[in-house]
């Protein structure tokens, strides 16, 4: 078959690029060679836009073992455990089909993690939609939500937080994006990397179908009118055979049996193969022949192409590959000994005899195209002066309307789909400012969290990154752990445009600022470009999750009041940011102006101080002040506990507008018992961290001043109100 | 006290089980699904999760598997068995215990803690909860709305065999306390030899106070008596 220009096309593989094949190649590539490189050239894979500023992201620290480029990324905390997390995308397929995209999105996710070794112990999602009134956005949410309760329920791993939003800006482009986290002995931990020459090239799991083919190439192009005809690229998961893999994988590697290790996730078996051999510097020979397929007659290129779910590539050694087959047939699954490790350097690939494809590794992997892309400096916007004009609104009017905004609203709707219990060591659940998992058998356990604030980004991407980072920070010191590192997704646009590319250059740069002022490297991630429909982008939206350690679980803290009457006190300084806050959007619908700025300094003081006021147990309780500002804050404090607070505006020359809705950064709402008062105040003081007196804790209302007073219940039923209107009475 | 665990493919609350059961004192065993023979066993517990992947339907296939013919043997015998969510729905497929489970009635999975009443203490598990008989547990199900007819149902509250009802924190069994649709609030039911108990909530969930709640220790210390 004659490649023609037509056919390069249709790969996603541009001019430029194609040249650069031949040239490598020495000749033109065949349809299943062109295929392979579509696979790994494309953006999805080869991160051609993003490598270059990657690499700026601090990645390593004392406690970091594995950074990026692995599986998932590894951190040490102590006593021989380590914890393997990574965050991913899996966009495009889910708007294309919502349950089967969310679903397999978790899916590959958690193989992510147990390929390395690890027992997944939890997960956690961030998912984006368009405006409540767009009209697929009900029925995108409803399937996202039940895919990815189905795969992580079935599996049994508890899905324990996670964030909703709400934007028109993913009415045509919803975001999805899956984080796993796992638990693996330090001296157990498992690696792509293969090493030795004629070594067995297992494949194990599910057969391979004609489900996903060019799926990561899909997800590396935009959007046009026809989407629906690309619901053939997305993969169909089938948690069932995943939680066996998991199990037979577990088991075979309690021994020396595995060399390496690859979970065949985008671009499949061409990928998994190229990664390996590559990694070690080594060549691989496979005869499709030998691959288990789902259908009789598949061709060489849909096999090498397809992305079906629920495999594994492995190289054993040869002595344990009796042991190893045992194992997977006890669990009914597919073993298969598909090929071996070569020294050519090349991924030899053969149906019988014949070669049909016969490429360099290099050319699949150290020389994919690299891209400096042209990129737009974003100025920081000027303040907007809107609240003159208004500073009469009703205070208590302003607030119930924040709470029942669907991105302010309580989100049980959607927890209670997702088993947040089971393996029976979930401490804080979903609706915490940070999860919190016991390590099975021990006093400690893990703070987990994820976050995004695209609309701080999309003002100002510098400031945005850093806010990002810092509220990660913020969520894992709020329930009393040690914040360690995080995992990014990085969803943006097409980065071809400069304004896009800006955008991602500038909150990169934010991340990175944030993270190594912070000793908060990054340990594993992903980059998703393209997320536009017809030409128009989603805002810049940065997801991070971040782990923490907490080293005693008697110390953990959490947002409820416990008692009445304790103090209610304000850490950290309020100067009144309005820009880009919740009750600008949502009450005046305005949306220009900065972002709230982030003093790094002043994060990690307060932090700190915070970390020693937890360790010393002198909080009752604990909330990170973010979107909606203090009054929203102390809402949701008094909404999960049912205890009410009686509060005072501090004389502070403050607008009260501002004072109670203002976005400054770097806070915290605590709760302190009247006989710890001292101890507190004069360990913030020492410290010298701002702080404020607000109010006392009481029964059943919130009471401002008076201003306002108004029983806790009737917040509650505010707040719960949008998601069972809109979603079971479809109102 | 000796316990055996039956791991069929899918299964994922058999490792929480298995740790409820050591942490109380009771020797346990994990068995295979495709064992011929069971252990010697005075409890025999089909724990939660999803047996064969849910497909056809919940339970089912499991049913069939090798070792339900010995847990029928155990059953008649006199031996306990205890089925938690997916085990309750496999006591239903093989007919050890009547009626069955349909999807829950908002058609969701549904996970959050719950209240029940105990409505027997009369039996083997419920012996602790004499003395508190409003209990909070964790459900995560999407099939656990139990059906059965008249009659059936009649026969159950007369004879006594409901051991638990879902209801509101006073104990009030009310149509809103009522989570995935069950006639009368049914969580539980015991066979009419009360030696087998199938239930919908998660008792090895609640074991320790570190995870807000012991309610689910009761069942398992009372084991012991």
């Amino acid at each position: 078959m004659k490649i023609t220009p037509k056919i390069v096309d249709n790969h996603g593989v541009k001019k430029g690029e194609y040249k650069k094949i031949i040239s490598l190649l020495g000749r033109e590539p065949n349809l299943l060679e062109l295929g392979i490189f579509s696979a790994m050239w494309n953006e999805h894979c080869s991160y051609k836009s993003s490598k270059k500023y990657l690499k700026t992201l601090p990645t390593k620290n004392s406690k970091v073992i594995q950074g990026p480029g692995e599986n998932a990324g590894v951190i040490d905390i102590g006593d021989n455990d380590a914890i393997v997390f990574k965050i991913e995308s899996h966009n495009h397929p889910s708007f294309i089909e919502p349950y089967q995209g969310a679903a397999t999105g978790v899916g590959g996710i958690l193989r992510d993690v147990f390929t390395m070794g690890a027992r997944p112990i939890a997960t956690l999602n961030s998912i984006h939609f368009g405006s409540q009134s767009h009209p697929k956005t009900r029925n995108l949410l409803t399937g996202v939500v039940s895919g990815i309760g189905d795969y992580g329920n079935c599996i049994g791993v508890p899905t324990v937080g996670g964030e909703v939003k709400f934007d028109s800006s993913y009415n045509e482009n919803i975001l999805v994006n899956a984080m796993a986290v796992g638990l693996v002995k330090k001296d157990k931990i498992f690696y792509s990397k293969a090493k030795g020459i004629n070594k067995p090239v297992v494949y194990v799991g599910s057969k391979t179908g004609k489900d996903g083919i060019h799926g990561a190439s899909m997800a590396s192009a935009e959007f046009d009118n026809n989407t629906e005809e690309k619901k053939p690229t997305v993969q169909v998961g089938d948690p069932f055979t995943e939680k066996l893999l998991l199990e037979a994988c577990m088991e075979l590697m309690k021994d020396e049996s595995i060399i390496s290790i690859q979970d065949m996730g985008a671009a499949g078996l061409t990928s998994s193969s190229v990664e390996m051999a590559s990694k070690g510097n080594l060549g691989i020979e496979i005869d499709l022949n030998k691959v288990p397929c789902r259908e009789k007659n598949m061709t060489p290129y849909e096999i090498m192409l397809s992305e079906s779910q629920e495999r594994m590539l492995l190289i054993l050694n040869p002595d344990k590959k009796e042991n190893a087959e045992k194992i997977f047939k006890k669990w009914n699954l597919d073993f298969s000994i598909i090929g071996k490790t070569t020294n050519s350097k090349k991924l030899i690939l053969k149906l019988s005899d014949n070669i049909v494809a016969d490429l360099p590794l290099s050319s699949l992997s150290s020389d994919v195209p690299i891209y400096d892309r042209k990129w737009k400096k974003n100025i920081l916007p000027k303040n907007s002066e809107e609240l003159k004009k208004n500073t009469k609104i009703n205070i208590l009017d302003s607030l119930k309307q924040i709470l029942s905004t669907p991105n302010n609203s309580e989100k049980s709707w959607v927890w209670e789909q997702y088993d947040s219990t089971v393996m029976a060591d979930t401490i804080i659940k979903p609706g915490g400012d940070a999860a919190v998992v016991r390590i099975h058998g021990k006093n400690k356990g893990i703070a987990m969290t994820i976050d995004s604030s695209a609309n701080y980004c999309l003002a100002h991407p510098l400031s945005g990154g850093k806010q990002i980072v810092c509220e990660v920070w913020r969520n894992l010191i709020s329930v009393g752990s040690l914040p360690i590192a995080i995992t990014n997704c990085l969803n943006f646009g097409n980065p071809e445009k400069d304004i896009v590319m800006g955008q991602f250059v500038e909150c990169v740069d934010g991340i990175s600022q944030a993270c190594t002022y912070l000793d908060f490297p990054v340990v594993s991630g992903n980059v998703s470009f393209y997320n536009e429909t017809q030409h128009k982008p989603i805002s810049p939206t940065p997801t991070i999750g971040g782990v923490g350690l907490i080293k005693d679980l008697n110390k953990v803290v959490n947002k409820n009041f416990k008692e009445i009457g304790s103090l209610i006190i304000v850490i950290g300084k309020t100067l009144g940011h309005l820009d880009q806050s919740e009750f600008y959007r949502e009450i005046f619908k305005i949306k220009n102006g900065p972002p709230p700025e982030i003093n790094l300094f002043n994060e990690k003081n307060n932090g700190i101080t915070v970390q020693k006021l937890i360790s010393k147990e002198l909080l009752n309780s604990i909330h990170d002040i973010s979107g909606g500002g203090i009054l929203v804050t102390l809402s949701e404090m008094c909404m999960t506990s049912n205890i009410g607070a009686k509060i005072k505006i501090p004389q502070n020359n403050i607008n009260s507008h501002k004072y109670l809705f203002g976005e400054d950064q770097s806070r915290y709402i605590i709760e302190v018992k009247k006989d710890n008062k001292k101890e507190v105040c004069d360990i913030l003081q020492k410290n010298a961290i701002y702080y404020e007196e607000l109010g006392i804790t009481q029964k059943e209302n919130m009471e401002l001043d008076e201003i306002f007073n108004i029983s806790v219940k009737e917040l509650n039923e505010i707040n719960i109100n949008f998601f069972n209107k809109y979603f079971d009475e479809g109102k | 006290m000796k316990s055996s665990v039956i791991v069929f493919p899918g299964s994922n609350c058999d490792r929480d089980v298995a740790v409820a059961l050591q942490k109380f004192k009771i020797k346990n065993q994990m068995v295979w699904h495709n064992d011929s023979s069971l252990p010697k066993s005075d409890l025999v517990v089909l724990p939660g999760g999803f047996s064969y992947g849910d497909y056809l339907r919940t339970g089912c296939i499991a049913s069939k598997s090798k070792i339900i013919k010995e847990v029928i043997k155990h059953a008649e015998n006199g031996g306990l068995i205890l089925g938690i969510c997916n085990g309750f729905q496999i006591l239903i497929e093989s007919g050890l215990l009547p009626g069955v489970l349909l999807r829950n009635k908002k058609l969701k999975f549904l996970s959050k803690n719950i209240f029940l009443k105990v409505i027997d203490v009369k039996n083997k598990f419920c012996v602790n909860y004499k003395n508190k008989n409003i209990i909070e547990l964790p459900i995560a199900h999407n099939e656990g709305n139990y059906f059965a007819s008249n009659e059936l149902i009649k026969d159950l509250e007369d004879q006594n065999l409901i051991a638990f009802k879902y209801c509101d924190y006073k104990g009030n069994t009310t149509e809103n306390s009522n989570p995935n649709g069950s006639i009368n609030n049914i969580a539980g039911i015991l066979n009419k030899n009360k030696n087998i108990l199938g239930m919908m909530p998660h008792p090895e969930r609640l074991i320790d106070p570190m995870l807000s709640g012991t309610d689910g220790s009761l069942m398992f210390e009372g084991f012991l008596k």
